[in-house]
């Protein structure tokens, strides 16, 4: 099958002796040019990996030095009884943070209940609508994550302890809200994300079959989403677990095992922060210990979101 | 489609390797020639044992059904396995050039085999002429004179110069997606590639944009070697010189080359009853 009829070809030279000559040169200029700069851009490439090697190894410096120091310091300080049992006080050796944990999981569980639902139901907004209104909430999110934890700290004071406010003196609920708005944008930001990856088709699938928009949400968007919202969610959790300045405001912290979230409670970023900041050794070991406590919370908490949404991505396939 | 099956010495006409069987002798014509080529990724064999030449000049179709490893084979020849996971195994020649040999880089042998794919991949930040002259810049193309004179070549053999003369400077995503399809062509061609492989290179465009694309395959196998994969059993009795048949071999997982021919011979009379079952679309 020669090829020479070419009619919309226009423009196409005719004289096939003098082209095929052009071509050659010019494929024997480039094949030069290759070989001449292959040595130049391979040594290129080199460069940029090791620069990218260098610049991993230099990020992760500070995260093994700080989990490879705060594990050495703390362990030293964990024992059974530290977990069991609730401080002693100032002077009298012994004593334990459970009053911390404990307050740590109650306050974290309650700004869940309260950021998870609105977050996700926000992110469903975002996903659902582009107007003006949409954008507005997307800035204001952007502009959420990034205001001070210290600010959200004082803004819930004014709002539940301070006086004359809703709840007029400090207690865990206060913690809680204070966490909750700050985890608020990291949700809806996270939310969207993962809602964004269900394809547009599976959506329009879902309505063709005449399902109802609210049951495609649930059972096709949210379905899709799962793995990527329990990871967001988690992530959240794990960011707002070891903030202290909000809780510095609304939680003051308690010694006592506390379980009635109206009342204040302890925290494991408290404990660290009161205890890290006295000049009595058994102080710092107890801040060390809690410290690492609640490294090792995180930790877990991130394998969970990883162990999780890996199950669940499994299952949607 | 006759069941008949004729002697094929005397049905190749370009005097070529009319072989039908794999394990086809290496040929003085062969641009690309592929000798006991195995694909796999990890543990999974995907294409196993194939014997093929792509004569030069011509344009041989590799044909088949979906997932039988016709594309998995197309990459084998440029390397593109080299960054997708794959472990190739057993020879590939490019003219003298020898594919998977140690001291072959692989970039050099991408610079004489280009490479077209099913969706049009014009790079999106780029106007129409950086796309064109995309790899003669990133091989140390510098000259200017070079680079206008590559373009305006490439674009004519793609059929587009006419169209983008004058809005070169544009953005490549503006144009449509059979547009595309031949900018992706002109990319391709500016570096003057011995062979050019083309991976269901119509398989997104409307029938319009496809008959321009075939026409430029027939047009373009003047200068360049084509291989070509396609699903189209209509393009491949249109365009191709030479069509390769693959199929899954008996263990359902495997694809492997049934049967290689001119084209005429392998639609007409071919040799192997699953060839023929598959070209008379008794299955597939």
């Amino acid at each position: 099958m020669s090829a020479t009829v070419f009619p919309g070809g226009a423009g196409i030279p005719s004289d096939s002796g003098a082209l095929a000559d052009a071509i050659g040169a010019r494929r024997e200029l480039v094949r030069q040019s290759a070989r001449r700069s292959l040595g130049r851009r391979r040594l290129v490439g080199r460069i940029a990996i090791g620069l990218c090697v260098v610049a991993v190894a230099i990020s992760l410096a500070p995260l093994v030095a700080l989990v490879a120091y705060t594990t050495s310091r703390g362990v030293k300080a964990l024992s059974w009884s530290f977990l069991t049992h609730i401080p002693t006080p100032p002077g009298i050796p012994g004593g334990g943070i459970s009053s911390a944990i404990v307050g740590s999981l109650i306050i974290i569980g309650l700004a869940v209940v309260m950021a998870v639902p609105i977050g996700t139901m926000c992110a469903l907004f975002l996903v659902e609508r582009r107007g003006r209104l949409a954008g507005a909430l997307r800035f204001a999110a952007d502009v959420l994550t990034g205001v001070p934890s210290i600010a959200l700290g004082i803004f819930a004071y004014a709002v539940l302890v301070g006086p004359g406010s809703l709840i007029g003196h400090f207690s865990g609920l206060a913690g809680s809200f204070a966490l909750a708005v700050l985890m608020l944008p990291i949700v809806v930001r996270a939310s969207e994300a993962a809602m964004r990856t269900v394809p547009r088709d599976l959506w329009e699938a879902g309505l063709a079959l005449g399902v109802r928009r609210s049951r495609v949400v649930r059972s096709v968007v949210l379905r899709g989403a799962l793995p990527g919202l329990v990871t967001g969610n988690l992530l959240a959790v794990a960011r707002a677990v070891g903030e202290t300045a909000p809780l510095l405001f609304t939680v003051l912290g308690s010694t006592l095992l506390a379980t009635n979230p109206l009342q204040p409670m302890g925290a494991l970023s408290l404990t660290i922060y009161s205890n890290g900041t006295q000049p009595y050794p058994a102080a710092q070991e107890i801040a060390w210990g809690t410290a690492f406590v609640l490294l090792v919370l995180v930790l877990a908490l991130s394998v969970v979101a990883r162990v999780v949404s890996a199950r669940l991505n499994r299952q949607a396939r | 489609m006759t069941i008949e099956i004729t002697s094929n010495v005397e049905t190749s006409p370009g005097g070529s390797p009319g072989q039908s069987t794999p394990g086809a002798s290496p040929s003085p014509t062969a641009a690309v020639s592929l000798r006991g080529v195995n694909v796999s990724f990890g543990k999974h064999r995907v294409v196993r044992d194939v014997n093929l030449d792509l004569v030069r000049n011509r344009v041989t179709a590799l044909v088949g059904p979906s997932g039988c490893g016709k594309t998995t084979i197309l990459r084998a020849i440029n390397r593109l396995h080299d960054d997708s996971g794959g472990k190739v195994t057993g020879q590939v020649l490019v003219g003298d050039l020898d594919v998977y040999a140690r001291d072959t880089q692989a970039e050099l042998v991408r610079s004489r085999v280009g490479m077209v794919f099913q969706r049009p991949n014009p790079f999106p930040t780029m106007s129409i002429f950086d796309n064109v002259v995309a790899g003669l810049r990133l091989n140390g193309v510098r000259s200017k004179t070079v680079l206008r004179e590559a373009a305006e070549s490439a674009l004519h053999h793609a059929a587009l110069w006419d169209l983008v003369k004058d809005r070169l400077h544009s953005p490549a995503v503006r144009l449509s997606g059979g547009q595309q399809q031949r900018l992706c062509i002109a990319r391709a061609l500016a570096v003057e590639p011995e062979v050019l492989l083309m991976d269901e290179p119509c398989s997104a465009l409307d029938p319009i944009a496809t008959a321009k694309i075939e026409e430029l395959i027939t047009h373009l196998a003047t200068d360049v070697t084509i291989g070509l994969v396609t699903h189209n059993m209509f393009q491949a009795t249109r365009v191709s010189d030479y069509t390769a048949f693959f199929l899954l071999g008996d263990d359902r997982a495997t694809g492997e080359l049934v049967e290689y021919g001119d084209t005429k011979t392998i639609f007409e009379s071919p040799h192997d009853p699953r060839t023929r079952a598959y070209v008379s679309g008794e299955v597939g």
